[in-house]
């Protein structure tokens, strides 16, 4: 094999230098000349229709120099997704939930804002609130939309369920909850706009999705695009939550074009939390299994506590369902699920997308289905996993997969065997596994167009200038292109000016989201880097009398490879292509293969490959207060190859502690209409006293169609943490928490369940009786279709 | 009534007319342009901006600048310079102990304060010294490394 | 980001001024020491003060001295880290250093004082929060409105006491000097507070709490057990402190039991000290005890956890607590 470079080395990252000495320019650190700063007045009531706003005296207050509602702007409504545009930047009929936005100052600095914020008065009409999905179903009154309080609504068949469950010889059901979550990045969202003469707009924003942002201010601004220049600054944490288009980023251009001046905002944390949330999620599930464990059929049934907005929610409903299949055989699947409204802040994508929550209840699932046929949990997984190269009964293409592996690593390093259901009373361990997308296979409006685009310019110099779309936001997508085009080239680090999302200079690159940018991105860079070096080599080997393809690009230098010690240096050899080419540029574009199936619906789920993770976590439960202590997680993860280990394992121990919190203690739910608690103090973020020592491993399946053969791991491993400890609570002690977060208050109880004769066991007690619509019947792929995928050229 | 307060900030002495209900952040972002320091609740509930005043790590968000007029002010952007690195800026570049960056200078200076006061820390009381620091990115494992091999370097 | 509203900032030069400042500016104006406290609250709009009147530097109010034999002075400014790592509450008032290492962060431990954990504003999860919320929520008693939203309908504010140091210095027999515009008074810690949210402090407006006094340990063992839901950061959700001591046979020759985080006030529960006197700490005892703690402590649903698990743990943490002693 090749030995590389820069791929597959513990290079620091290449913005390492700059964020530790405090260079980096988030968005809140911009200061432009004459800026102004805006507050938004948001509403206080959960469902409201609006009846009057008064802004006169807001306007008078001495500072301020803009007062915006709603009805100052163009009457288009947007939406993250082409089928839900059900957003207004400033509500201008109804208010949807604490802390939709109604109107917006900008004022010489942000105390007077805020006054101004405070003299603004708006009268309301409330109407009857929805809190929960029974009352989002079964309430009486006005709808929070006009389509009603069922967003989404998915019902889809895969084989033949009724039959499966007729072969197997055990069928178990089972109700998890899945409570919502806050991303809490630590930077808070802002934005800041400007509009130049020329009706130039120019924002700056603190999103994973600049393109998305782009194109949305141009359909609520009425303004082409080629008059907005979206610029995305380095974002200080996402994990999804920067992932939609927020009222403040359309607020403050439309304040800047009102204004003529510069106008910031950026959001409290208070404001932070009434942005999204992971969606609380109730679900059913039941499966068939025959006696030796092999799974017959599998019913997941799913609803989802939509919050005020369909955001990405259409997409998170059909996730709930997609992904079960890609890690266990399943011959026969149902899916049903259901998003509904309800008057809290949006249901979004956080880490995992739709799917942590359903991952949680399958693992716990077939925990407890193992336990019932007296089968240690390892082999009934191990029974069913899929196989590399083959497609699933939902029509999702399999390529590389290195889930077996995942397991034995994690059984053999924890010494599981040695522990489960042998370790002293108290103490536990647990196991779960998981898989997840690197970049979704399809675009989230229509299209047939690439996902990622690369530019890359080399001048005599020898520099080279790398632009591309895509926002870092922490998870070293800059590293990514850097190092990829340094290994190609052969050139350094300090070779490359790297300029990134910036849509009047960088082509376009979907965003930062679904764990796409390394894979899409990252192929992108890979085959611009290699059209230039096919550039630079014709050049270089036409004068010096050589093949071409002998040449080698490596430290700086081309050189004659097959023992011959000639050599151009690299600047030399970018001479002699200018001269002979003129400009030397080249493009990367990436565009996934089509993976959708034959049916309705199947354009979530797809994706050119799957990360795979097996996680066993060890715990010590104290059964007289019932709190969990995580003493270790072992986790490994199938990441195809690592182009850089040292950022590799910072995901994946990220995600382990992101899911460690989401498990025990995270929970953002809504009391009395409002965000329970939107305060750092008091949404409980794990501190460095809370996390475990964890033990990462990297499987390397060297995947056919990803960068170098890599794969994402951005969110796949948080996905089995959360089941993982659950199931240890269960080894330690012998109760079943099926709801997440597993707080001492929920153990303590199961276990008084338990010593009183009953299930011990917490969680919900029931689903509510639907009945979904019937389901569209998919036959699943024949086998032949299921063939091996070839490596990209 | 806002009055001229003399502040020593990374080793320079800065004069600001400032009202006494401006914070040491406010003051150290807006006025003297030092955006390193972060905020992230402005609450004292998150530790990103956290700054070293004599030494200690303190919150800028809950300081008033009037208040720390005299002292010692050490933000991330007097820890080191490019080319001459501080011990930790370097460790936390080779672990790999940022991500998003955003917590990372808050987390440097309650570093800085801890190897400072006790050169050879355990990983308990690494732990202490961070425990008023979020980060919400690295799981903290490898900032814990990154101090371990920063105590290591210095030595 | 969050702003504080405008206010008159004074920094007097003694502490005799100050106590003059406080008279005469009456309602309008606040002492600040570390302002970790009152800063968010000015910042969640909960404090409207007109002037800050800061003490942190005053000479009167720094200053640790003494030590176990005689006892010890502790001056009201001291921060919080000072106390953690002072030699003489290090080695002689362990239990005391230990507390105050368990407050917030480190970085509030650098700006906190004792003389501010003591007078450490009642908290509550629907009053600490900033203004929209409160107003989305509905105003509570404490600012802004008419009613308790935690028990409706209640004419008193439930807010909960929430300093780390109270229970322990009650434990340890401490008390505060006050000094005011009518002189000074010397009252022990436990008379320093008022089981109601609003008005929870038994000081005049005007009176600075200048010293905390310890008498010397005289044999007194103690020990602080905080439970929340992280080991940094949170507030306590229950907390206990408890000094026994002990004859050479291991009697409890004299007890304090004191909990916090239940009520507005640090609760002092005599029946239990009574029942732990001429007892050797032995299971059946330690029952006893904890079900007179438990009966006593009535938390109410306003902090993090539920109810029900804060009132439940105090048998269980009390519990470990005095097996500590045993």
């Amino acid at each position: 094999m090749k030995e590389f470079t820069w791929i597959s080395k513990p290079y620091p990252r290449v913005d390492a230098e700059a964020k530790v000495t405090g260079r980096v320019r988030y968005a809140d650190d911009l200061v432009l000349p004459g800026m102004l700063f805006c507050k938004l007045l948001r509403s206080h009531l959960p469902h409201a229709r609006i009846r009057r706003i008064d802004t006169t005296r807001a306007r008078s207050l001495p500072g301020v120099l803009a007062v915006l509602t709603g009805k100052d702007l163009p009457a288009h409504k947007f939406g993250i997704l082409p089928t839900s545009q059900d957003q207004e930047a400033l509500c201008v009929e109804k208010v949807r939930y604490v802390g939709d936005p109604v109107a917006a100052v900008a004022a010489i600095d942000e105390w007077t804002a805020e006054q101004a914020v405070r003299l603004i008065e708006v009268e309301y009409d409330p109407l009857p609130s929805y809190m929960t999905i029974e009352d989002a179903l079964f309430k009486e009154g006005e709808p929070i939309h006009a389509q009603g309080n069922v967003h989404k609504e998915v019902s889809l068949e895969f084989g033949d369920v009724a039959t499966g469950f007729e072969e197997a010889d055990y069928i178990r059901e089972d109700i998890f909850l899945y409570h919502g979550s806050a991303h809490l990045p630590l930077e808070e969202h802002a934005a800041v706009a400007s509009y130049e003469p020329g009706d130039l707009l120019t924002v700056w924003s603190s999103t994973q999705v600049p393109h998305y942002l782009h194109r949305t201010l141009s359909k609520v601004l009425d303004l082409p695009m080629s008059r907005i220049r979206v610029i995305a600054t380095p974002v200080g944490g996402g994990f999804g939550g920067k992932s939609d288009i927020f009222n403040h980023e359309i607020v403050v251009a439309a304040l800047a074009m009102i204004t003529g001046r510069p106008v910031k905002c950026t959001l409290t944390r208070e404001e932070v939390f009434y942005t999204l949330r992971r969606h609380p999620t109730l679900m059913w599930v039941r499966t068939g299994v025959r006696e030796d464990g092999t799974i017959t059929a599998m019913h997941f049934r799913a609803i989802l506590e939509g919050g005020a907005y369909g955001s990405y929610g259409v997409a998170t409903t059909y996730y709930v369902g997609a992904l079960q299949p890609i890690t266990y055989k399943i011959p026969n699947y149902r899916f049903e699920g259901m998003r509904v409204f309800t008057n809290a802040p949006p249901g979004g994508p956080k880490r995992g997308h739709g799917t942590p929550q359903p991952r949680f209840a399958l693992e716990c699932h077939l925990d407890k289905i193992a336990e019932d046929l007296g089968m240690d949990p390892v082999e009934l997984r191990r029974r069913n996993l899929v196989a590399p190269h083959t497609k699933t009964v939902n029509w999702l293409r399999i390529t590389s997969c290195g889930l077996a592996e995942c397991l034995k690593k994690v059984v053999e390093a924890s010494r599981f065997h040695e522990k489960h259901r042998r370790l002293p009373r108290g103490r536990g361990v647990g196991l779960a596994v998981s898989g997840y997308l690197s970049g979704a296979g399809l675009p989230i409006y229509w299209n047939d167009l690439p996902h990622s685009q690369v530019h890359l310019q080399v001048d005599r110099s020898g520099s080279v200038t790398l632009s591309c779309g895509a926002i870092d936001i922490g998870q070293g997508s800059n590293s990514v292109l850097v190092y990829t085009v340094c290994e190609i080239l052969g050139v350094s680090p300090e070779d490359v000016r790297l300029i990134v999302a910036d849509t009047a200079i960088t082509p376009i690159d979907l965003g930062s989201y679904s764990s796409r940018v390394t894979f899409m991105a990252g192929n992108a860079a890979l085959q611009a880097a290699q059209r230039m070096r096919d550039l630079i080599a014709a050049a270089v080997a036409e004068k010096l009398g050589v093949p071409a393809e002998s040449l080698i690009f490596q430290g700086r230098q081309v050189k004659v490879g097959g023992g011959e010690d000639r050599a151009l240096s690299w600047r030399e050899a970018c001479e002699v292509a200018e001269a002979r080419y003129g400009l030397l540029s080249a493009t990367g574009t990436y565009t996934p293969p089509r993976l959708a199936g034959p049916y309705k619906g199947s354009g979530v789920g797809p994706s050119p490959a799957y990360s795979y993770s097996a996680c066993v976590a060890e715990v010590q439960v104290d059964e007289e207060t019932g709190v969990v202590s995580v003493e270790k997680i072992w986790i490994a993860h199938d990441i195809g190859r690592a182009l850089n280990p040292l950022l590799v394992l910072g995901q994946v121990e990220g995600s382990v502690y992101m899911g460690l919190g989401e498990a025990l203690m995270e929970d953002l739910s809504v009391r009395q209409g409002v965000i329970r608690v939107p305060s750092m103090l008091e949404y409980k973020s794990p501190t460095v006293k809370e996390m475990p020592e964890v033990e990462a491993f990297l499987i390397e399946t060297v995947d056919p169609e990803g960068p170098f053969g890599a794969k994402e791991c951005g969110q796949g491993p948080l996905l089995p943490v959360p089941p993982a400890i659950a199931n240890a609570i269960y080894d330690a002690v012998r109760v079943r928490i099926d709801e997440v977060p597993i707080t001492p208050e929920k153990v303590l109880k199961a276990l008084e369940r338990r010593r009183k004769g009953e299930e011990g066991r917490f969680g919900p007690g029931g689903f509510p009786a639907i009945r979904f619509k019937e389901p569209i019947r998919v036959a699943p792929p024949s086998p032949s279709s299921a063939g091996r995928v070839e490596p990209r050229p | 009534m806002p009055r001229l307060v003399r502040l020593h900030v990374n080793g320079q002495v800065h004069e600001v007319f400032t009202p006494p209900h401006r914070t040491l952040l406010e003051l150290l972002r807006e006025d003297l342009g030092l955006t390193g320091t972060k905020h992230g609740c402005e609450l004292g509930e998150c530790g990103a901006c956290t700054v070293l005043v004599d030494g200690r790590p303190i919150l800028a968000c809950l300081a008033l600048a009037v208040e720390v007029e005299g002292a010692e002010i050490l933000t991330v952007e007097g820890l080191g310079r490019p080319g001459n690195l501080h011990p930790l800026q370097e460790a936390f570049m080779e672990v790999g102990a940022l991500q998003c960056g955003y917590c990372t200078p808050g987390f440097l200076l309650s570093a800085k304060a801890l190897l400072d006061q006790n050169p050879a820390p355990s990983r308990q009381e690494i732990h202490e010294a961070l425990s008023g620091n979020l980060c919400r990115c690295t799981g903290y494992l490898r900032i814990v490394q990154a101090v371990e091999r920063a105590a290591v370097k210095a030595r | 980001m969050l702003r504080l509203p405008p206010f008159q900032y004074v920094r007097p030069g003694t502490l005799h001024e100050a106590v003059g400042i406080l008279a005469s500016e009456g309602g309008k104006a606040v002492l600040m020491a570390g302002g970790t406290d009152l800063l968010p609250r000015m910042k969640h709009r909960v404090a409207a003060l007109e002037v800050v009147v800061a003490i942190r530097a005053l000479r009167e109010l720094r200053g640790i001295w003494g030590d176990p034999r005689q006892g010890l002075v502790i001056g009201a400014a001291s921060t919080l880290a000072e106390v953690c790592s002072h030699p003489a509450i290090r080695q002689g008032y362990e239990v005391l250093s230990l507390a105050a290492a368990q407050v917030a962060t480190p970085q509030i431990r650098n700006m906190g004082t004792i003389g501010g954990n003591l007078c450490l504003d009642t908290r509550c999860s629907y009053y600490d929060m900033p203004y929209t919320w409160r107003k989305a929520m509905g105003f509570c008693l404490k600012k802004n409105g008419d009613t308790c939203l935690v028990a409706p309908g209640s004419t008193r504010c439930w807010a909960v006491s929430s300093s780390d140091l109270a229970p322990v210095l009650m434990a340890l027999d401490g008390r505060v000097r006050l000094v005011g515009p009518r002189g000074e008074r010397v009252v022990p810690v436990e008379e320093l507070y008022r089981d109601d949210g609003i008005r929870y402090l038994n000081k005049e407006p005007a009176e600075i709490l200048t010293e905390v006094l310890l008498p010397p340990l005289d044999g007194w063992k103690a020990a602080y057990w905080k439970v929340r839901r992280r080991g940094s950061f949170d507030f306590p959700v229950l907390s206990l402190a408890v000094a026994v001591r002990q004859d050479e046979g291991g009697h409890i020759a004299d007890a304090r039991l004191i909990l916090g985080a239940v009520r507005s006030s640090p609760l002092r529960v005599r029946e239990a000290e009574e029942a732990l006197r001429g007892e050797k700490l032995e299971p059946g005892i330690m029952e006893v005890v904890c079900e007179l703690a438990s009966r006593a402590a009535r938390p109410v649903e306003n902090t993090d956890f539920t109810v029900l698990w804060r009132k439940r743990m105090v048998k269980v943490f009390l519990r470990r607590a005095l097996g500590t002693f045993a």
